[in-house]
């Protein structure tokens, strides 16, 4: 029987103590000039050199077994005792080869370059009041997104270009007035939100002479109002995705957008990346979701004039904005669409003989369009995967039960455990409406050979999604780097490319001298009319190489030279950045180029927001 | 990665397998046994064998069929019911249906055969291993060199006897006409293909969707003749791309991985058509495949028809050849089941490819003593014939000559199979090509004549690939009108370019061939080579005679086709009448003392010309009828004038 979970204040699978901003937003007046690096820094809390929160982490205790630290999390606390196996199985790890990062998290301002300041715009910004900083940690805490490169280097005590200051705009007005201060002193401007970039975005230019401001947006985090008529609520861009929902939620709304990183990722980067969230399939990504966006930009402020939910008045503006990555400007305020809070949710998981009945079921119920809230297809390694995150059970009639539904799937139905895979399931809605909706997807997945297997391991993937970033750190740890990167692809390509580019990845990791088998898993993640989006995940052990990161960028670059010949996309979320430039003019051809360089051109000639994202 | 053995530049370096001779065993154990052994091949990443009549209903499923049997009756206004049974038709016609009780009849029957003809079947085990890893990995295309009926069998037979799964081979159509044997065949995992289906879109897509189907799933490697035919002449042939095409979409289209390509070198000591195969070229018609033939010729049965050497060599993968060659994402944008003719880009690599392949085939190629004494006997009967002579040659000079012409081959990385102790069978006296005996007419004794020096030319071509380069720069150098790298080089390049319908010369390496000549003749000392000029050496010119001489005969029969068709060519010539009037032609020639080549009646030889021709423009095809083009009179002119040879009329 399974058991349903009611609908929790929060709509994720989050248990969150206390957020990000929960402690930053204790502000009200904040007017200290320079301000106090704390009040805005966000590293009392978050780690500077890994992902996530400071007290969460897995490490390994005293009896070799691995732990998850914190309170945060459903896993926080818990013993996970096929970990160790699981890595030193899949990558050849061992816990005596330990990679610790190398310099203390107190930075020393000596390690960092010196800030390049422009005195006069510094002069006339001290004017306006807007707090800023230019110490180190600050600077140094809004150098990066969590690509591997940024983060192995953070470890290893490396700070390449950064930021020459921080400024801190509380409001739409304050970012107009940096924005303009910046035109008048030719002054570089990186807009920064959550910081979760994965495609170097957040990286500045290292041919870039002048002085570089991160604006940082996270002080702009308020609803300004909630129009309950309409269903929409105006937002200030820098507010956080579990803060969004939070406080939506207290009202009795949601906007349904849940990216992944939803824990520290803002709005306005959402926008800027043309972001897509968990839950797409019944709120859309955020294309669907925004009604209307104000952007600063150095020739003024860009907005439309009503919120008529379509309009047919030229090309869509927002479709300039929207995926501009910090390069056109920095969007303010939001409005977007809200719902009422679901009544009922409730998670699930089908197991299938093999990846490709799996995404055959995937594909048919695209088909009848009937796609649950969410619907995600691990391959056989991630099946393992999350196998071996298991947390410790606590009493025998669980272990007796677990050994039981091994037994009836690998013997009875005669799964091959090494080549099975599951789907998860998120259902949100109407209890009735779930129910129903739910066993027509248990139907579908019946018809291709999909055995129904419980709501906790539905669950406990969705929980995988928040954790799994908090392992690479664990690996870097122990000699085992990776990443993970997406494309969208046809249908008709899904199992083509995703054999192919796990082969390639497989393949190039032999050819650039990888000592250990590779990590090389994937996932289907979202489901369209047409395609569907892939997550690949890699990850390998470094041991024996000398400049493990470069070898690491070879083979991703060989990944994505895969995918595009596959047919899959440059990228379905995470962005172009710099990481994916030099494909942008094969993805969108020379006039395609052109025509974004035009609206560059035209919109910030001087190139403030100087990025150099895209294009 | 794979292709590095292709690209050695000192030949001297490649590093070849040794042989193991699989017939020895089957001397010395029960052939019933053998038969019957348990048979459990390694199959593609452990999948299981799927059942003949699986495939069938996967092929007649598949998307491409449908799409095409729904455009084929949009088209002829036929119900698609109607069409999709005259594809099932098609299929049926066509698939295999590998049964190991058939394999095992011939595995039985085949040894007793093999033992009776053979001395030894030598085969490289390292070979065998590399094959049955490449089977795992990827799906595996076989390409052996095909000179004999008996290679597909005798590749079957070596898969079976090292427990490697067995291939479906791309036959041609006629062996279905052998009752009963076709069967057999078929049975043994041979499907049918007709020869010819230009237009026909319906069997054009069951077939090509046939062979997809096997090759993506891996169940079975795919073995076919990249040649397309037996080579008559112990040369290879000039690579068909159809079969070649279809196995490489999988991967072209990202279906599959990767494919693995396994050139395989079959090299006979002497083949079993080999007498047949010159008389069909002097025009004495191929015999139509039928069962009772086959009893017919089990006469050959009592010969001795030495030993066979099979070479597996490096699986190639596709992959790598296509990397930085072909643009994947061109598929990107059409649905892929839709059938769409090749793009260029893929055209061409597509026939690069074949020509790597084929020149893999013949990199490892084993050469027997025969070759090199039959390229002296031959040079040596032409000079005699010159002289007016009948001499022959000591042995003791064939000897020597033959241990110069060896060191030369070694050093050009022949693989020569040379025995320890030479020449056992010959008896002293001087050995020459034969004579026939007995004949009427002057024509006819011509012709049992060239028979024989047409067999002997096929023995000295297995090893014209290994001086083929240096022997177009040889005849080039006697070409040129000055010994300027320049003038050699675009000498060299006409040839070449001249030739390429009759050797396997690599699309657009002239550059290549010409640096790579240049190397062999300068390594060996022939050649100096400044700044501006090619110098034959001293000591270089007995090997430039000795390389120029080879050609020759090929020279005199292109320009003894030109002078065919600037002569006596008349206005209605057709493509069909082509070959039995320039034999005409030549044999009046010949039989006046004009020529000196009796080989130039080979009509494998003339065919190659017209196609040269036609490919240079210097010819035209219209209507069927073969033209001169007037604009490019100047072409033939160039050939004639090009090589100075004894052309004495």
């Amino acid at each position: 029987m399974d058991m349903s979970v009611e609908c929790v204040a929060s709509a994720s699978a989050l248990q969150h103590q206390q957020s990000v901003s929960g402690v930053v937003v204790a502000k009200g007046n904040i007017v200290g000039v320079p301000c106090c690096a704390l009040l805005y820094c966000k590293f009392e809390i978050m780690k500077w050199n890994g992902w996530g929160y400071s007290d969460s982490k897995f490490l390994f205790n005293k009896k070799g077994q691995a732990e998850f630290t914190g309170k945060r999390y459903r896993l926080s606390g818990m013993i996970i005792p096929g970990l160790k196996d699981w890595m030193e199985g899949t990558f050849g790890a061992n816990l005596q080869h330990k990679t610790p990062a190398t310099v203390s998290p107190l930075l020393t301002s000596s390690a960092v370059q010196p800030a390049t300041l422009n005195k006069a715009f510094l002069e006339e910004l001290k004017s306006t009041g807007i707090p800023f900083s230019h110490d180190a940690e600050d600077r140094v805490f809004r150098a990066h997104g969590h690509c591997l490169h940024e983060i192995f280097a953070l470890r290893e005590g490396k700070f390449g270009r950064v930021p020459d200051m921080v400024v801190w705009p509380n409001c739409h007005n304050d970012v107009v007035k940096i924005v303009e201060l910046a035109c008048k002193h030719n002054v570089c401007v990186i807009p920064y939100g959550g910081g979760t970039s994965v495609s170097s975005a957040l990286e500045c230019p290292p041919e870039e002479t002048r002085s570089i401001v991160s604006l940082d947006t996270s002080q702009m985090n308020r609803i300004l109002w909630i129009d309950e008529k309409n269903l929409t609520a105006h937002v200030e861009a820098g507010i956080v995705g579990q803060d969004l929902e939070r406080l939506l939620n207290e009202s009795g709304y949601c906007t349904g957008h849940e990216p992944d990183s939803m824990e520290f990722s803002s709005l306005g980067g959402w926008v800027a990346t043309r972001a897509s969230g968990m839950k797409k399939n019944i709120y859309g990504n955020i294309e669907d979701l925004v009604i209307h966006i104000r952007m600063v930009t150095p020739r003024g402020v860009i907005e439309k004039s009503c919120q008529g939910p379509r309009m047919s008045t030229g090309p869509d503006i927002h479709h300039f904005i929207m995926g501009s990555e910090g390069t056109l400007g920095v969007v303010t305020e939001v409005t977007m669409k809200i719902r009422p809070m679901p009544e009922y949710q409730k998670y699930g998981s089908v197991v299938f003989p093999n990846f490709e009945q799996g995404v055959a079921c995937l594909r048919e119920v695209a088909k009848q369009r009937c796609a649950p809230a969410s619907i995600r297809l691990m391959d056989n390694e991630q099946f393992k995967f999350g196998h071996a995150l298991k947390p410790q059970v606590s009493s025998i009639f669980t272990s007796f039960l677990d050994g039981l539904k091994t037994f009836y799937i690998t013997k009875f139905k005669g799964f091959d455990p090494n080549r099975l895979c599951v789907a998860t399931l998120l259902f949100e809605g109407d209890r009735e409406k779930v129910l129903q909706h739910e066993k027509q997807v248990y139907d579908i997945a019946a018809k291709f050979g999909g055995l129904a297997a419980g709501e906790d391991n539905g669950q406990r993937g969705y929980m995988l999604t928040f954790v799994i970033a908090y392992l690479r750190d664990l690996g870097m740890d122990y000699y085992v780097i990776g990443e993970s990167f997406e494309t969208s692809v046809p249908w008709d390509r899904v199992l083509d490319i995703c054999r192919n580019v796990k082969a390639r990845i497989i393949q190039e990791c032999k050819d650039k001298g990888v000592q250990f088998p590779p990590l090389s898993t994937c996932r289907v993640t979202q489901t369209y009319d047409t395609g569907a989006c892939v997550y690949f995940y890699f990850a390998f052990n470094y041991r024996g190489l000398s400049d493990p990161v470069h070898v690491y960028e070879q083979v991703e670059h060989a990944a994505r030279e895969e995918i595009l010949a596959n047919g899959g996309s440059l990228s379905h979320h995470h962005g172009v950045g710099k990481l994916r430039k030099e494909w942008m003019r094969d993805t969108v051809s020379n006039v395609g180029v052109g025509m974004l360089k035009s609206v560059k051109d035209y919109v910030d000639p001087d190139n403030i927001f100087g990025n150099r994202n895209l294009l | 990665m794979m292709f590095l053995s292709l690209q050695h530049r000192d030949p001297m370096l490649k590093k070849r397998d040794d042989f193991e001779d699989m017939l020895e065993e089957r001397r010395n154990s029960s052939d019933l046994r053998y038969a019957l052994r348990c048979y459990t091949p390694v199959l593609y990443k452990g999948l299981a064998p799927c059942k003949a009549s699986m495939l069938k209903s996967m092929v007649l499923q598949s998307d491409q069929l449908h799409h095409v049997i729904g455009q084929v009756s949009r088209e002829t206004g036929r119900a698609a019911d109607d069409v999709q049974e005259e594809a099932s038709a098609i299929l049926e016609e066509m698939a295999h249906c590998l049964q190991l009780s058939t394999v095992r009849f011939f595995a039985f029957t085949l040894s007793k055969v093999f033992k009776t003809l053979f001395r030894s079947i030598c085969v490289n085990e390292e070979g065998i291993q590399r094959l049955q890893q490449a089977i795992q990995e990827h799906p595996v295309v076989l390409l052996p060199s095909h000179r004999s009926y008996m290679d597909f069998l005798l590749m079957s037979y070596i898969l079976y006897t090292y427990d490697i799964a067995l291939p479906v081979i791309a036959a041609g159509m006629d062996f279905m006409g052998m009752k009963f044997v076709g069967e057999m065949l078929r049975m043994s995992g041979a499907f049918f293909i007709r020869r010819s289906f230009g237009g026909d879109k319906l069997y054009w897509s069951v077939f090509s969707e046939y062979v997809k189907t096997m090759l993506k799933n891996g169940f079975a490697p795919v073995e076919f003749f990249l040649e397309g035919t037996r080579s008559r002449t112990s040369k290879s042939l000039t690579p068909k791309l159809g079969l070649l095409n279809i196995v490489m979409d999988p991967y072209l289209k990202g279906e599959v991985y990767d494919i693995n390509v396994v050139p395989v070198s079959i090299s006979y000591e002497r083949i079993l058509e080999e007498a047949l195969y010159a008389r069909e070229m002097l025009g004495v018609p191929k015999p139509k495949e039928s069962t009772s033939g086959l009893f017919k010729a089990r006469k050959v049965l009592s010969e001795d028809y030495g030993s066979i050497h099979v070479y597996f060599g490096q699986p190639v993968s596709v992959r790598s050849l296509a990397q930085g060659r072909v643009n994947r994402c061109q598929f990107n944008l059409v649905p892929r089941h839709i059938p769409r003719r090749p793009s260029e880009e893929i055209q061409s690599f597509v026939n690069d490819s074949a020509y790597r392949l084929v020149r893999a085939q013949e990199e490892n190629m084993v050469l027997k003593p025969w070759v090199l004494l039959a390229s002296l006997l031959l040079q040596n009967h032409h000079q005699d014939q010159t002289a007016g002579q009948k001499r022959g040659m000591v042995l003791e000079e064939l000897t020597a000559q033959a241990v110069w012409l060896r060191d030369m081959f070694r050093e050009y990385g022949a693989f020569l199979h040379w025995p320890v102790v030479l020449l056992d069978i010959c008896v002293g006296g001087q050995v020459k090509p034969g004579e026939p005996h007995s004949t009427v007419t002057p024509e006819e004794e011509l012709l049992s004549q060239a028979v024989i020096v047409l067999s002997c030319a096929s023995y000295r071509n297995q090893g014209l690939h290994v001086f083929l380069r240096p022997a177009l720069l040889a005849s080039a150098i006697n070409a040129a009108s000055s010994n300027l790298k320049q003038e050699v080089f675009n000498s060299f390049s006409f040839l070449r370019n001249m030739f390429s319908n009759e050797f396997i010369l690599c699309p657009g390496a002239t550059v290549q061939d010409f640096e790579e000549a240049c190397y062999l003749l300068v390594k060996t000392g022939a050649l100096q080579v400044t700044q501006q000029e090619l110098l034959v050496t001293e000591r270089g010119q007995r090997t430039v005679a000795f390389l120029t001489s080879m050609l020759d005969p090929f020279l005199q029969g292109y320009q003894v086709v030109c002078r065919f068709l600037c002569e006596e060519a008349t206005e209605n010539l057709t493509e069909k009448q082509f070959v039995p009037a320039v034999r005409k032609f030549i044999i009046k020639h010949l039989l006046a003392g004009r020529l000196r080549y009796t080989e130039v009646l080979s009509s494998d030889l003339q065919k190659n010309s017209l196609a040269a021709l036609l490919r240079l423009g210097a010819v035209q095809k219209i209507k069927g009828r073969i033209k001169l083009s007037k604009v490019t009179y100047s072409s033939v002119f160039l050939l004639r004038t090009c090589v100075n040879l004894t052309y004495n009329c």
